[in-house]
């Protein structure tokens, strides 16, 4: 496994049950290069934040996942197999193979601890650095995200500062472990909507600037549209169709896919309705 | 003693209802760390400290000896006895401020019982795989389900009718309501986003449970143990009371109260003082748990 290999997560094949017998993800298969973008689109409920979590072997007590993921630190690393993995192995993985943007910041952040504490875990964690470079880091990792008053925000508390806040505050963590990937989980869903285009607009900068892969999953396909150039389209729990952006949304093969697009266009038209 | 695990909104709740107030404004000012102390605080901690200030100067010193008989029955506050004598001639001062040092150890103790076993088989249940869990759980059921006072006679019977019957049953009894309230705290912080998101960035699981999940459940369980305190006191009253508690010569309140009820016309401070003392401690108590409510959440914070 040593040749050089592009792909920074290998999905194959995956499929996710409950205890019960439930299928909730079937015969997932996709890959994300190095560098590259792939969009996971779908409604509530079909399996694209649980395959998510199910990346960074994350899947909540009661389900199990089958079939193969395989994520790789850099393109010329081993990769290494997630489904299966110890505990160990897997906490070794995270943060630094893949990590996770979550759709609520507020909930995403611990409540009792400070921002300046949070965001210094992963900073000691996978810098090794103490002390007055730790607090360096923690400001430069603020001032990354452009947050205003880096030395407030580190005192602050989750609930003292605002929503678009919180989720630069998440991001800038998620970046701090400085991950070959990384997965936002509808990062932008719980936001204002003019905080969601600023908070895109950085999103997409930041993973730009790093080379970073990135999984992006959403239920809105306009929103995916923007930031990723390949997009997965899931219904139920199963693929229904993939490929470029441009393709989805230019000629649309699969029924769901069109009304998903056909909705995205109702909006539109009506609000250029409405401005004419 | 009652089921009170609700009563408090965890840390979560609470920062979820604090959600609609108006950011904007507190993303101006700068986050306020300063505290108003809480009244409810400050006098708790005044009626808990009298009470303790009593017990600590009967170690020392009382005006008469406990089995001091010398004084007359019976007689009404005044001087030499400034709070006159029981039906015995004994002291009720010198009675009452080596009461205030069992009402203390009653509630150290069992809180002290309580609060390790509690904590301890609560974390446990709380990480436990789906079984172990079931099994603690039903177990804690049954314990909570079995009335402390059956179990402090069982206590009694088995030991003597001693303080450290009384609190052994107390602590039992308490025991159950700590980890019942230990594990359902340990589970709600465990479905958190944040304990998810944790992880996703390679937390180890010890790390985790000392950086995430027990600062989390402390400010609840800080104040129900403190409510439990005060339960604890109230049960070993009771205990007294029915003369299951410490024997005589042991000056407890809840036997002085038992005692005097047959000449509560007659000579009403044998029955006043001590139920006063019991209510200062109480409530004294319940006040102090209020406002470590309010000073340890920081989203419950009341800013300047």
């Amino acid at each position: 496994m040593n040749a050089r290999d592009p792909r920074a997560l290998d999905v194959n094949g995956l499929t996710i049950r409950t205890d019960q017998g439930r299928t909730l993800v079937s015969d997932l298969s996709f890959s994300i290069n190095a560098g590259s973008r792939l969009g996971l689109v779908g409604e509530s409920g079909s399996g694209k934040s649980l395959t998510a979590l199910a990346v960074l072997g994350l899947l909540p007590p009661g389900m199990n996942a089958s079939g193969s993921i395989v994520l790789r630190e850099a393109p010329d690393a081993p990769g290494t197999e997630v489904i299966g993995a110890t505990e160990q192995r897997l906490t070794g993985l995270r943060g630094r193979a893949a990590t996770v943007v979550f759709q609520e910041p507020l909930t995403a952040l611990d409540p009792l601890m400070r921002i300046g504490g949070q965001l210094a875990e992963p900073l000691r964690r996978w810098r090794g650095l103490r002390g007055p470079a730790l607090r360096r880091a923690v400001a430069e990792a603020l001032e990354q995200v452009r947050l205003p008053d880096p030395d407030r925000i580190t005192r602050a508390y989750p609930h003292e500062i605002s929503g678009g806040q919180r989720q630069r505050v998440a991001l800038a963590m998620a970046l701090a472990c400085d991950p070959a990937l990384l997965i936002a989980d509808e990062p932008t869903t719980a936001l204002d909507v003019t905080v969601q285009s600023e908070v895109l607009a950085l999103l997409d900068g930041l993973v730009a600037q790093r080379g970073m892969a990135l999984l992006f999953v959403s239920h809105d396909l306009a929103v995916v549209s923007s930031v990723t150039d390949h997009v997965l389209v899931l219904k139920d729990g199963a693929a229904v169709e993939s490929g470029s952006v441009d393709d989805i949304v230019r000629r649309p093969q699969h029924p769901y896919t069109r009304d998903l697009v056909d909705s995205a266009r109702h909006l539109e038209s009506a609000l250029e309705r409405i401005v004419r | 003693m009652s089921e009170r695990t609700d009563l408090n909104p965890g840390p979560g709740e609470a920062a979820a209802a604090m959600e609609p107030a108006p950011v904007v404004d507190s993303a101006k000012e700068a986050p306020a760390t300063r505290t108003r102390r809480s009244p409810a605080l400050v006098t708790g901690c005044v009626l808990l400290g009298l009470i303790v200030a009593t017990a600590l100067v009967s170690l020392f010193w009382v005006p008469y000896a406990p089995e001091d008989t010398t004084g007359g029955r019976l007689t009404a506050p005044g001087l030499p006895h400034l709070l006159g004598t029981d039906k015995l001639g004994r002291d009720l001062l010198t009675q009452l401020m080596t009461g205030a040092r069992i009402a203390l150890e009653a509630g150290l103790g069992a809180i002290a019982i309580g609060a390790v076993l509690g904590i301890c088989f609560g974390l446990a249940a709380g990480f436990a795989t789906r079984w172990l869990d079931d099994t603690l759980s039903t177990l804690l059921d049954v314990l909570i389900a079995f009335p402390t006072l059956l179990l402090a006679m069982l206590m009694v019977a088995a030991r003597s009718a001693s303080l450290s019957s009384a609190i052994l049953a107390i602590g039992l009894a308490m025991t159950a309501v700590v980890a019942r309230l230990t594990r359902i705290l340990v589970k709600r912080v465990l479905a958190q986003d944040y304990i998810t998101a944790a992880r996703t960035s390679g937390t180890s699981w010890p790390r985790v449970i000392t950086g995430h999940v027990l600062p989390n459940i402390w400010p609840t369980l800080v104040v129900n143990l403190a409510q439990q305190f005060g339960l604890a006191v109230m049960a070993e009253a009771s205990l007294s009371f029915l003369g299951l508690g410490a024997p005589p010569p042991n000056a407890s309140w809840g036997r002085m109260l038992q005692e005097a009820q047959a000449t509560v016309f007659t000579a009403p401070t044998g029955v006043i003082a001590p139920g006063v003392l019991l209510v200062m401690l109480v409530v004294g108590v319940n006040l102090i748990a209020d406002g470590l409510r309010d000073t340890l959440d920081p989203t419950r914070r009341r800013t300047r």
